[in-house]
């Protein structure tokens, strides 16, 4: 900022602002997502071109925003729990395993159980995953990557079990809509996720929990000298995470119509970590940013996407991925900022 | 300390749940098999049927699943060399990076089998037989069945899309391969787009998705490495507005249940069999191996082609 000089002066109050805006911990994260749409729409012909069709819109756009849901909600978990300097890595087996129960429970045509009580019941499972992780790291004090480990094998080892490790296909119509239905125009998946954020936003900037929560993460054991029952709040986080990887895990059975144990969410826990951290949430915990995690899932998405359009041959997928990921993790580097700035 | 006595804790309880291989004394042929997950209905038709067959020829079976990664797969076969099982038996990951362990398993003297995927070795010893299917020849099959279908509707040029499975695994490469031979000797088919959907019913969905976004109606005809993926993209098809089946002819390999019932509903046109029920023939092999019998290096499963006419007819014959 070279902001020296009397000549440009009256501009050095509106450079400063700039400058500010320009600090602000979600510029990055969303100038790498513009950055991805604009590669979009200047090599994918059509990109941004919506139509409506059979009453909701059609296009790129709403595909990105509809398969980001399940990783959006997982990110919203994985954030609180980061933010607590833990680290959640069963999130793909509790999707794997709340979609193998709502498929099981609804089964064929003619639901066996009704709906209600089946999306009740595989959420009740992923409560009870949330449980166990949460008593394993605050009950028990297991490391939260090994904790979250031993869930990781055995969540995914039990959806095989309950499957006999098939694909259970779901042929009861209105089932399908929670993954792939529309409201107002725009895929409800969406809703939920919107819902879902709503509700943790408020938890986290209208009461003291986002406070709470910042403050295990900065230092636990301040925090439990200052009377915060950190224990409850940790559990709490690991509970909210698999609700999510829950939730996350009914929409794409819902999405594909069946639920594939083996594959469903698989890696799912790495995106979401990966969507945390490109959303500028330190993994060291204390501060956290649920916006931040939302765009980071935007943008693991719109690059999956922009991939698949552009033709990119498989073998160099994996490339194309981990160098658009380096430098959006390495822009958000102090370290590197400073590196720049001492040999410019 | 006590934080890394719960780590290890904690660790050995992972890793117990993760690998509990039973350990029986093994009287019979003792047969360490590794399959590569359960990632499809026909892995696990393929599954069912060895450990039927080995059940029915009272043979001692360790079973493995690598859930798709080679690293899970490396770690089975040392773990059967080391409790000396008779045969090993594995359905490769991918092709390549096997030497090491391979060679280990010979120094062992412990024959190793290949069923349904090949690897790629610089010395051939390494393993006694290779039982499977021909990946090639579907992909040919494949190939034939649209030069047919391109002469019956008036030699137009089509646009065709590629759903390839997992990155660098040998059913992959060869029904690309296969496909790609056959079909250019009309040079009016023409493959506009080729992404990998891993096998997988969701990847194969979101794939399609994308290739209808950039597409659009120019795609006249989808050729998925494998069923599921299929079945995936026929729902992407569906959401889009369009007929599977009828605006995009779509063609699969592999010859599921799914499949069938997707052909008898009209919107898959064609799936070519790989035939899964290797069983009986792997334990067959094995047996004749230790008793010392020669056994032939490849060994080729029968298998047909099922265009959607016959679908119906044939889905009760389905067993997988």
């Amino acid at each position: 900022m070279s902001t020296t000089g009397a000549t440009v002066k009256p501009s050095a109050q509106a450079a400063a602002s700039r400058a500010a805006l320009l600090q602000h911990p979600l510029v990055r994260p969303l100038g790498a997502l513009v950055a991805l749409l604009l590669v979009d729409a200047f090599l994918v012909p059509g990109f941004f071109h919506l139509e409506v069709k059979e009453g909701h819109l059609y296009g790129a756009i709403i595909d990105i925003l509809n398969r980001a849901a399940p990783l959006m909600l997982a990110a919203l978990g994985m954030t609180l729990v980061i933010a607590t300097r833990g680290i959640d890595i069963s999130v793909g087996a509790v999707v794997a395993l709340s979609g193998t129960v709502s498929a099981m429970l609804i089964g064929g045509s003619e639901p066996t159980t009704p709906m209600a009580l089946a999306l009740a019941a595989s959420l009740g499972v992923a409560l009870l995953c949330g449980l166990w992780n949460g008593v394993l790291v605050a009950g028990i004090k297991l490391q939260p990557i090994v904790a979250t480990l031993i869930l990781m094998v055995a969540g995914r080892g039990l959806a095989q079990l309950l499957t006999d490790g098939q694909i259970v296909t779901v042929y009861y119509e209105p089932f399908f809509f929670l993954g792939s239905g529309y409201l107002a125009g725009l895929p409800f998946s969406l809703f939920v996720v919107a819902a879902v954020f709503a509700v943790t936003l408020l938890l986290v900037k209208k009461t003291a929990l986002g406070l709470f929560i910042q403050a295990v993460g900065i230092n636990p054991v301040a925090a439990r000298l200052a009377g915060l029952r950190t224990a409850t709040l940790i559990t709490f986080v690991y509970v909210f995470c698999s609700a999510c990887a829950g939730l996350a895990g009914m929409l794409i059975t819902s999405n594909i119509k069946s639920a594939d144990a083996n594959n469903a969410g698989l890696l799912l826990e790495l995106d979401a970590i990966l969507a945390v951290t490109l959303g500028g949430t330190s993994l060291a915990g204390g501060k956290f940013s649920l916006v931040g995690s939302m765009i980071g899932a935007l943008i693991i998405q719109t690059l999956t996407y922009t991939i698949y359009s552009l033709g990119v041959p498989p073998e160099v997928n994996m490339v194309v991925k981990s160098i658009v990921v380096f430098v959006v993790c390495i822009s958000q580097s102090s370290e590197f900022k400073n590196i720049l700035r001492r040999s410019a | 300390m006590i934080i890394t006595r719960r780590t290890l804790l904690g660790a050995a309880a992972a890793i117990a749940c993760a690998a509990a291989i039973p350990a029986f004394a093994a009287k019979p042929l003792t047969i360490g098999f590794s399959q590569v997950g359960a990632e499809s209905e026909w892995r696990t038709a393929n599954t069912a049927s060895i450990k039927d067959a080995a059940k029915k020829a009272a043979v001692n079976l360790k079973f493995a699943d690598a859930q798709q990664q080679q690293q899970n797969q490396v770690k089975a076969i040392r773990s059967f060399i080391a409790q000396r099982v008779d045969v090993i038996a594995f359905s490769p990951v991918v092709e390549t990076g096997w030497e090491t362990v391979l060679r280990e398993a010979k120094n062992a003297k412990i024959p190793v089998i290949l069923t349904d995927r090949a690897v790629k070795v610089t010395d051939p010893s390494l393993y006694v037989s290779f039982i499977g299917s021909d990946f090639v020849e579907e992909g040919r099959r494949a190939g034939r069945w649209l030069l047919e279908y391109a002469k019956k509707n008036g030699d137009k040029p089509l646009n065709i899309v590629e759903l390839q499975g997992t990155t660098g695994a040998a059913p992959a490469i060869d029904r690309k391969n296969g496909f790609a031979e056959v079909i250019g000797a009309n040079p009016k088919l023409k493959v506009i787009r080729s992404q990998t959907a891993d096998f997988t019913r969701a990847k194969g969905k979101e794939v399609m998705e994308a290739f209808l976004k950039s597409e659009g109606k120019k795609i006249n005809v989808l050729y998925a490495h494998n069923d599921d993926m299929a079945i995936g993209a026929i729902q992407a098809i569906e959401e889009a507005g369009l007929k599977p089946g009828k605006d995009i002819i779509i063609i699969s390999i592999d010859g599921v249940k799914g499949a069938f019932e997707a052909m008898k509903a009209g919107k898959l046109n064609v799936t070519v069999e790989c035939n899964p029920l290797l069983g009986p023939t792997l334990i067959q092999t094995a047996q004749d191996v230790v008793a010392g019998k020669p056994v032939p290096k490849r060994i080729v499963v029968n298998e047909g082609v099922f265009p959607a006419e016959v679908a119906a007819k044939e889905l009760p014959n389905r067993k997988y």
